[in-house]
């Protein structure tokens, strides 16, 4: 029998044809993967059984376009289990989220700490004004403690940094505080519908990278093909929230470096885009728009040349900014060779999205595992090598004229409406679903499993923000704390997502 | 410099001229109404994802609703959304839609405490928090003040210490890892102070309510100051809402 089962992107399964694999094996032939740099993990999680806790581990080979799904079961009490992330760190935040929620100690974790103190986290006792920071006693140094509650609008996180002087020697996340449950609400509420809106509540930011995921795991896990009318709409979502968030994050940037002209310039540009999506939806952040097995909002010709036209007026507006920020040298002292992620550090932490093609990994599923019209792209992931903060200003700009290139080829065919499609058939019992998409943060990850009478029995969710949180905390080493709301934005992580 | 002089001259004028009268793009779902055409309203009741639509009368709450439009795209005979981003206001009832009944949601001014109106109306400083709310309502939070809807024309901002504040705005159902933090960031600001709830998750936890990771025991103990529905909350429902509240006198 072999270790693993191969599936493609959005393939649902047999549960029983996974294979179980005594832990020790499962360990090894898990790491092992991860020394091949095609390979990186996109899922690893624990769930019950009755009287035993079954491990699942999803390994994505980008180079053959398959998820190597493989498990194990073992009896909690047994408390003396070896680490994958002794191995490779790119395990820690799963095996961390393990040891939280069912209690697995590890012997060789090296940091073991909370995740996300969940509602059901395995220790009651231990709550979330309790966290076990890092410590270094030394009278030269000083620790700063920034939040839950932060300067901006924005959500909560605890950052800790120990300092010598205006330098940051380490830095400590500690997060948890956007926890709603939201894993366990998908089990508890029945209806899609609900399950369809709190997909689009995981990162509100995120609407169709999120809800893009769901939709296409429930239609596999119903046995449901998409039409092109709902591809069309999920992939062009998908590049236009691309397109209005990274805007936005340039429009913060420029605020961090506190340059106001490219604040208002890109701030307001992001305007007319997400406008968009109300003309379209009728919800400015798409929400509304993505529907398991419907759409009720067809994209029609007349929102194509509306589109269009938005384009031609954004892009002469949008150039002129980008090419004056890109040559002046006050902004680029503050954004060049800060808050470093290494390519070596993007490895070992299984870094995704931004911050792995900033970091030199090729590392997108729009290209590696293709899913809706990303079939049919070819698409080329933009990679840059520096891994510092300018990287991920850069990469925000191309991937916006990337997008705008694909939306822009998309809108010379838009699809025929789709009347009396057909229902969705219920789920299939005993089945293991997994998908993936490219969120403009990277890539995004979720699981189901159903039970014998086709109900779901379990829902993972992971952010690309689960894996880059530890890719801010690497970056800022031995740069001015100074630096920090800079280098925080560049990466723009999801509390949210994390939290879920 | 030039280039600067250049880039800014050919933004033109973005701001939006009048907050209280402009119109939204497109298809926009703010005030719901509710036709009084004999439905299967047992169906109706049943679709909606939150709980929102009670019946006899029919009614929608939108300190429920998602606005995910469900149920008036199967009864569109019954229920329709319109363009109204006024739905702001300061009494929990009033948030409560029924059948036949097209009126405007308002502000009650009798529930308004003096204070508001004296010391605030020029200029109101406020802190965010953010419990659990998903990053949309923090977004359009953040929107009410760039150059397009430039809250700030009206003294109206956010502030980053709880000292220099005068209210609060929470977005989120409220979890438990932030009942603490929201506790000790409200007890922070001087009195006089205000409290608004941003968005529906905010008002009744929306589709998180019932969850076993929220705490929402921090509005037992406290009054709201106004109720800002949505699903985010649109920028303009949010600034109508607060120009209101700060602006609206007694009789
Ligand atoms: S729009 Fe509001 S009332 Fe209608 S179904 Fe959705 S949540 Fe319920």
């Amino acid at each position: 029998m072999s270790d693993y089962i191969a599936i493609k992107n959005n393939e649902t399964i047999l549960l029983e044809s996974i294979p179980v694999l005594r832990y020790e094996d499962f360990l090894s032939f898990n790491t092992s993967l991860l020394s091949n740099e095609a390979n990186h993990c996109v899922h690893y999680f624990g769930y019950p059984l009755p009287d035993k806790l079954k491990l699942i581990c999803c390994i994505a080979n980008d180079e053959e376009n398959t998820i190597l799904i493989s498990s194990s079961e073992i009896k909690v009490e047994l408390n003396s289990l070896p680490s994958f992330s002794a191995q490779h760190l790119a395990f820690h935040i799963f095996e961390r989220e393990i040891h939280e929620n069912f209690g697995v100690a590890y012997t060789d974790h090296p940091w073991l700490k909370p995740v996300r103190y969940a509602f059901d986290r395995a220790d009651r006792n231990s709550t979330i004004g309790q966290y076990p920071f890092y410590q270094i006693n030394s009278e030269e140094l000083h620790e700063v403690g920034v939040g839950p509650i932060h300067a901006g609008v924005i959500e909560p996180g605890h950052f800790r940094f120990i300092c010598n002087g205006e330098q940051i020697l380490h830095l400590e996340i500690q997060l948890g505080y956007q926890h709603r449950g939201i894993e366990n609400l998908f089990v508890r509420k029945k209806k899609l519908l609900q399950r369809n809106i709190l997909a689009e509540s995981i990162a509100g930011d995120t609407v169709a990278g999120h809800t893009t995921a769901f939709v296409n795991l429930w239609e596999s896990l119903c046995g449901y093909t998409a039409d092109d009318d709902l591809q069309y709409a999920r992939t062009l979502a998908l590049e236009l929230e691309r397109i209005a968030i990274h805007t936005g994050d340039l429009s913060a940037i420029c605020t961090d470096i506190a340059y106001q002209l490219g604040s208002s310039v890109f701030g307001r540009l992001r305007t007319p885009v997400i406008n968009f999506f109300q003309v379209w939806c009728g919800n400015r952040m798409a929400k509304g728009l993505i529907r398991a097995g419907k759409n009720h909002f067809h994209f029609s010709g007349e929102l194509a040349d509306q589109l269009r036209k938005l384009f031609d007026d954004f892009e002469p507006d949008y150039q002129e900014m980008w090419n004056e920020i890109k040559e002046l040298p006050s902004a680029l002292a503050r954004l060049e060779k800060t808050g470093v992620v290494t390519h070596e550090q993007a490895v070992s932490i299984g870094a995704v999205g931004m911050t792995a093609k900033t970091a030199g990994i090729k590392r997108d599923i729009r290209a590696s595992h293709p899913h809706d019209l990303y079939r049919q792209f070819n698409h080329q992931p933009i990679v840059k090598h520096h891994g510092d903060v300018y990287s991920r200003t850069q990469i925000r700009n191309e991937e916006i004229l990337q997008s705008i290139d694909y939306i822009r080829e998309m809108i010379k065919n838009p699809p025929d409406v789709h009347i009396n499609r057909p229902p969705l058939s219920p789920p299939k019992p005993d089945s293991f679903t997994l998908s993936l998409t490219e969120g403009w943060r990277g890539e995004i990850c979720h699981c189901a499993i159903t039970n014998g009478n086709g109900e779901l029995l379990h829902y993972k969710i992971k952010d690309p923000s689960m894996h880059n949180w530890l890719a801010l905390a690497l970056a800022v080493r031995n740069n001015e704390i100074s630096d920090f709301p800079i280098c925080n934005k560049s990466f723009d992580l999801s509390y949210c997502g994390h939290d879920l | 410099m030039i280039g600067n002089i250049k880039i800014l001259m050919h933004q033109g004028k973005q701001y939006i001229p009048d907050v209280t009268t402009t119109e939204v793009p497109g298809i926009f779902r703010g005030r719901p109404e509710i036709s009084t055409e004999p439905v299967d309203s047992i169906a109706l009741v049943d679709l909606c994802p939150t709980d929102a639509i009670r019946l006899n009368p029919v009614q929608i709450d939108l300190g429920k609703c998602v606005f995910c439009g469900e149920c008036a795209f199967a009864f569109p005979e019954k229920i329709k959304f319109t363009l109204d981003y006024k739905i702001a206001t300061n009494q929990r009832e009033s948030l409560i839609v029924k059948e036949g009944e097209y009126n405007n949601i308002i502000l009650n001014p009798d529930l308004i405490r003096e204070e508001i109106a004296k010391y605030f109306s020029g200029s109101l400083k406020l802190r965010q928090v953010s419990a659990g709310g998903d990053n949309s309502c923090e977004l359009e939070l953040n929107a009410c003040g760039n150059v397009n809807f430039d809250m700030g024309r009206f003294g109206i901002e956010f502030v980053a210490s709880p000292r220099h504040a005068d209210g609060i705005v929470i977005t989120g159902p409220i979890t438990e890892n932030m009942a603490e933090p929201l506790q000790i960031c409200y007890d922070a600001i001087p009195h006089p102070k205000i409290i608004i709830l941003a968005g529906t998750d905010a008002i009744s936890g929306g589709i998180f309510a019932g969850s076993p990771a929220l705490n929402r025991s921090f509005l037992n103990n406290h009054k709201i100051d106004l109720y800002v529905p949505g699903n985010p909350i649109h920028p303009l429902t949010f600034i109508n809402g607060v120009l209101e509240l700060i602006r609206k006198r007694k009789g």
